[in-house]
Order: C-alpha cells, then sequence, then structure tokens
C-alpha cells in the first residue's frame, strides 16, 4: 500500500485568487524516496503544509500511512518527521538540548533512537554545547536531520533541505537519505536544483501549482521529444542570438558552456548547420548529440503549459 | 553593443583580512576585478564571503589589508563606495509593501538620481521588463522571477561601477534563471561589473573569471576553462568538489 496519497488536492490563498496547489495527485510507495521538483512558488511548500496537517486543502484528500490528513491529524503528526524550508529548531538552545527536546515531545529518548540518527550525529558531536543559532549552514541542516528523525518516524518529510547548501553538502546530504532510505524510511523531498532529481527513484515536476510529469528520471528524460544538440563556439552570446533567430532551430538554452538546442531535423542536419556556423565567423564550432537532462526537460514541458 | 574595452580595475584587494577574535573569517584574500567584468565568487558555505562581500561593499572595516572600490578606499571612503555599487540578494531585495513604481522610485532617490533622471530611468525599466500593467501592484503580488528581475534592474538603476548579487538565482525556475543571466549580459554590455555568487554550477560558466573561496582563502582563481583544465574534469562542479571537500569549515 502507499504510504502517501494525495487525491485532486487544491488549495487557494487571498479567497482564491491564488491558485497554489492546483488538482495534484500522486501516490509515494512505502520505502520510495520521491523528489518534488520545482521552482519557488510551484507549490511544494504548500503540498508539505496539507501533508503534515499544518494548513487544510481547499478540497480534495490526502492521508499518511492510511490516515486521513484532517481526521486523523494527531496521528499523523506521531508518525511523521518533517523539516520545514525555514530552519525551525530553537536557536537559543544547544545541539544536545535541541536533540532532547524533540526526543522528549515525542515520547521517547535519544538513546533508543540512536542507531537512526549515529551516522549524522557523529559529525554533530564535537559541537554538541554549541548554541543551534551558531551552528554553520550545512550543520543546521544536520541537527534539523536528527531532530526530524529522533522518534523513527515512518515517513520523512524534507521541504528543501538543500537550498542554499554549497556542492559538498549537498552531496554529503543525499548520501544520507540515501541510508535512511536502505532503513525502510519513506522520504519525501522537495527541490529547486534540478541536477538532485536524478538521486530520487521516482519525481514530480511541478510549475504553478500543476505537475507537468511524474515518473522515474530516467523516463522522464526519454519522454523528451526532439533529439537535442550541445553546441559551443568561439562566442556563446552571438552563437545564442545566431541561433535563435535560425527559423529551423525550436529552441535554444544556455548549459553552462555548451548551449542546448533542438532543430528542425527534417530541413537541418549537425553537418549543414556546423557549416552555416562556420560560414557566418564561427570558430572552434562544436556540435553533438546528447541524453537530455531534467532540466531540458523542464523547460521543454514549462513552454508548453505556457502554450496551453 | 559592444563591450567596452577597459582595462581598468575597479576592484583591488590587496590581503584583505577580516578577523572575529581568534577566528580569522577571511585570510589574505588578494584578487583584482576590470571594469565590465563578470567576476564569480564561489565557496562553500561558512568560507568567508558573505564577511569579504561586506568588507567590499564598505559595511565592514577590514582588521588588516588594502581594498579599493571603484577607486575608492575602503577604510577612508566607504560613503562614496556605497554610492558606486548596487547590490541585491536573494533575502533582501525590495520593499514587499511597497508597489513597483514605489520601490523604483524610493531606490532611485536613495541612489541620488533627480526626478528627471528617474522619470526617464523607471519608464525605460518597465517597458524592457514589460511590467507596464503591474506598476501599481504590491511587490509581494508578483512571481518570484519577475522580483528578481526587477531586484536586479532596481540596482543598477543608478549605473554603478559595480553590481553585488549574492545568490541572486536561488529557488528560480530554469527558464527565468536564464534570462536573469541575460539580464546581466546587457548590464556587463553597459560596462557595469558584475560580481556575483552562485550554488548552481551551471551559473559559474557563465562568468570571465571565477574564484572559489576555502576556509577563508581564495584558493582557485581563473576562467572556468583554465579551471577545468588545471582539475582535469570537464565539469565545474568536479572543479569546486575537488576544492571544497577538504574544508575544514564546511558543512
Amino acid at each position: 500500500m502507499a504510504d502517501v496519497t494525495l487525491n485532486n488536492i487544491v488549495k487557494t490563498y487571498n479567497k482564491g485568487e491564488v491558485k497554489a496547489v492546483n488538482n495534484v495527485s500522486f501516490e509515494i510507495n512505502k520505502g520510495e524516496l520521491f523528489g518534488l521538483i520545482g521552482a519557488d512558488g510551484s507549490g511544494k511548500t504548500s503540498i508539505f503544509r496539507i501533508l503534515t496537517t499544518l494548513l487544510l486543502p481547499d478540497s480534495g484528500t490526502a492521508s499518511i500511512n492510511g490516515f486521513d490528513v484532517i481526521k486523523d491529524y494527531k496521528t499523523i503528526r506521531k508518525n511523521i518527521g518533517y523539516m520545514p524550508g525555514k530552519f525551525s529548531l530553537y536557536q537559543d538552545l544547544s545541539v544536545q538540548e535541541n536533540l532532547d527536546f524533540f526526543a522528549t515531545i515525542f515520547n521517547t529518548t535519544v538513546k533508543e533512537n540512536y542507531d537512526l540518527i549515529k551516522d549524522i550525529y557523529i559529525q554533530l558531536e564535537p559541537f554538541k554545547t554549541r548554541k543551534a543559532g551558531k551552528l554553520s549552514g550545512g550543520m543546521k541542516q544536520k541537527l534539523a536531520l536528527c531532530c526530524a528523525l529522533i522518534h523513527r518516524p515512518t515517513v520523512l518529510l524534507l521541504d528543501e533541505p538543500t537550498t542554499g547548501v554549497d556542492v559538498v553538502s549537498r552531496k554529503e546530504f543525499w548520501e544520507i537519505l540515501k541510508g535512511l532510505k536502505q532503513q525502510g524510511i519513506t522520504i519525501l523531498v522537495s527541490t529547486p536544483y534540478m541536477d538532485e532529481a536524478n538521486l530520487c527513484e521516482r519525481i514530480a515536476l511541478l510549475q504553478n501549482g500543476s505537475i507537468m510529469s511524474i515518473d522515474r528520471p530516467n523516463n522522464i528524460v526519454k519522454q523528451f521529444p526532439d533529439t537535442l544538440f550541445a553546441m559551443r563556439a568561439n562566442d556563446m552570446g552571438r552563437l545564442q542570438n545566431v541561433l535563435r533567430s535560425n527559423k529551423l532551430i525550436k529552441s535554444c538554452f544556455s548549459f553552462g558552456d555548451f548551449h542546448h538546442v533542438t532543430m528542425d531535423s527534417g530541413e537541418l542536419t549537425m553537418d549543414n548547420l556546423e557549416k552555416q556556423l562556420i560560414e557566418s565567423g564561427f570558430q572552434n564550432v562544436i556540435i553533438k548529440e546528447i541524453t537530455p537532462t531534467v532540466e531540458d526537460c523542464f523547460i521543454y514541458l514549462m513552454g508548453n503549459a505556457m502554450e496551453n | 553593443m559592444k563591450k567596452q574595452v577597459d582595462k581598468s580595475l575597479v576592484i583591488k584587494a590587496e590581503k584583505l583580512t577580516k578577523r572575529f577574535g581568534d577566528f580569522i573569517a577571511v585570510n589574505e584574500v588578494t584578487f583584482e576585478v576590470c571594469a565590465g567584468e563578470i567576476f564569480g565568487f564561489l565557496g562553500a558555505n561558512g568560507a568567508g564571503k558573505t564577511t569579504a562581500m561586506k568588507m567590499l561593499c564598505g559595511l565592514s572595516t577590514p582588521t588588516s589589508g588594502n581594498a579599493a572600490i571603484a577607486g575608492f578606499d575602503i577604510y577612508k571612503q566607504p560613503e562614496q563606495i556605497k554610492k558606486s555599487i548596487g547590490y541585491m540578494s536573494q533575502k533582501f531585495s525590495l520593499y514587499e509593501d511597497l508597489t513597483v513604481i514605489e520601490n523604483i522610485q524610493f531606490f532611485g532617490g536613495i541612489y541620488g538620481l533627480s526626478d528627471k533622471q528617474l522619470k526617464g530611468k523607471s519608464d525605460e525599466l518597465i517597458e524592457t521588463l514589460g511590467l507596464k500593467n503591474e506598476t501599481k501592484k504590491l511587490v509581494s503580488s508578483l512571481p518570484l522571477g519577475w522580483k528578481q528581475k526587477l531586484a536586479f534592474s532596481v540596482a543598477v538603476l543608478h549605473e554603478p561601477k559595480i553590481v553585488f548579487l549574492d545568490e541572486p538565482t536561488g529557488g528560480v525556475d530554469p527558464v527565468t534563471r536564464r534570462q536573469f543571466w541575460d539580464l546581466i549580459y546587457q548590464a556587463s554590455d553597459r560596462g557595469i561589473t558584475i560580481f556575483v555568487t552562485t550554488h548552481y554550477m551551471d551559473e559559474a560558466e557563465y562568468c570571465n573569471r571565477i574564484s572559489i573561496m576555502v576556509d577563508g582563502v581564495i584558493k582557485a582563481l581563473d576562467t572556468p576553462i583554465n579551471l577545468k583544465k588545471a582539475y582535469s574534469t570537464n565539469s565545474m562542479d568536479e572543479v569546486f568538489y575537488k576544492l571544497a571537500r577538504g574544508a575544514e569549515r564546511s558543512g
């Protein structure tokens, strides 16, 4: 059975003026690592707040471990672990005091569930007497995760745990999540970083409160409708302008040191485009066929959503 | 528009240092940035980026070392520095409870534009961003992407020598993120120097040069291409990881 289900959830603010969540349905299986991928304002946090029983939906139903988010909110609150996007521990309590506090609130002790947090807590232990407010970003994030885990939740809900965190800490954090998944904990995690999508088993791509696509990352990538090319040349700014003004080019977006390009392949081939570019004065032209990333798919789907 | 060929330095930092008690947040940092350059200022969490940026903006006095920003001395002329720069961050950019036009007028006024200049500038800005129908709306009601584009345009309203951008694209959708960089390129073409921090490694590629700070020192500074060569990899992500992995202050 699914551990988390949402059926046609709608949430509006300002008397219906702002539609934050627009008819969203999905299920997360037991032990699954599921990602909500979307920018700020796409509805991620509203979904988290509905699932954690902190916000009532306008319509639709949702449940966790079979318990309804409205009727059974007290049971759900005992069973879940929640790490909000905003750091919400007590800044003026120490690392150890925060942990003891949350364990006590959930009627348990740090000792009882220590095995679950041990690998993370070891890194915090040298700072256990430091006030939470004085920790670095990465350490705060680890402490918040420990506090969310201390009562051994069945479902862990993490709202943008890696936002504003550097590449090294982000990699470590995803390693930790993999470990928790292996212990059978169901995890819902949201992120604005598209590269983290591949680390989830399944993902939902969210934009303006609606799910644009939901699947395994490799299946989402397979659904990209065009052949995708990566291109570079000596003048990347001009290359983008030249490509965008070419009627046979369908799309052109910068992706680091390459532009990702789709074209009308009936009319244009890699070879004759390269020739054209060299004739227009570009040097060191490289064109190669590549596999799309989740970000390519996200941009494509956003374009589709805007047309409809 | 042709990029201004101007090799003059707008940032010159020499052994810039900031201590808090026995903690050295920024440790003898030396670097230069040219006019019109897009300079990426990267680093691990806790590496000292924010402290360094505060000193460069004239908001925090260094413990030792020297720096000149837009030709002004960081110790003696912090007020002139503040007039010559623009600043925006993900956290602080615009007043949410003022309208679009009120924000433009407020910041334009603070930066000392005359009423006439302000009128011309604000008309131009509203036109470029396509905000004609939104001028009387509260900033809080705008989507984040629009807010960030407006905040950037306001930060360069007075045509500063340098604009400091602290994680300007955090949380922004992938299409808007790229439109934001179009604005950065346009400002750079006008000769404005861009000093930008980001956690998106693809954005590091859009910079002319980047520095990577670890534990209070600049561990690497070069063009993205040269850095990738030096660390034998084709991804900036990997360059950053190799440099920051050993950080004592990270995590």
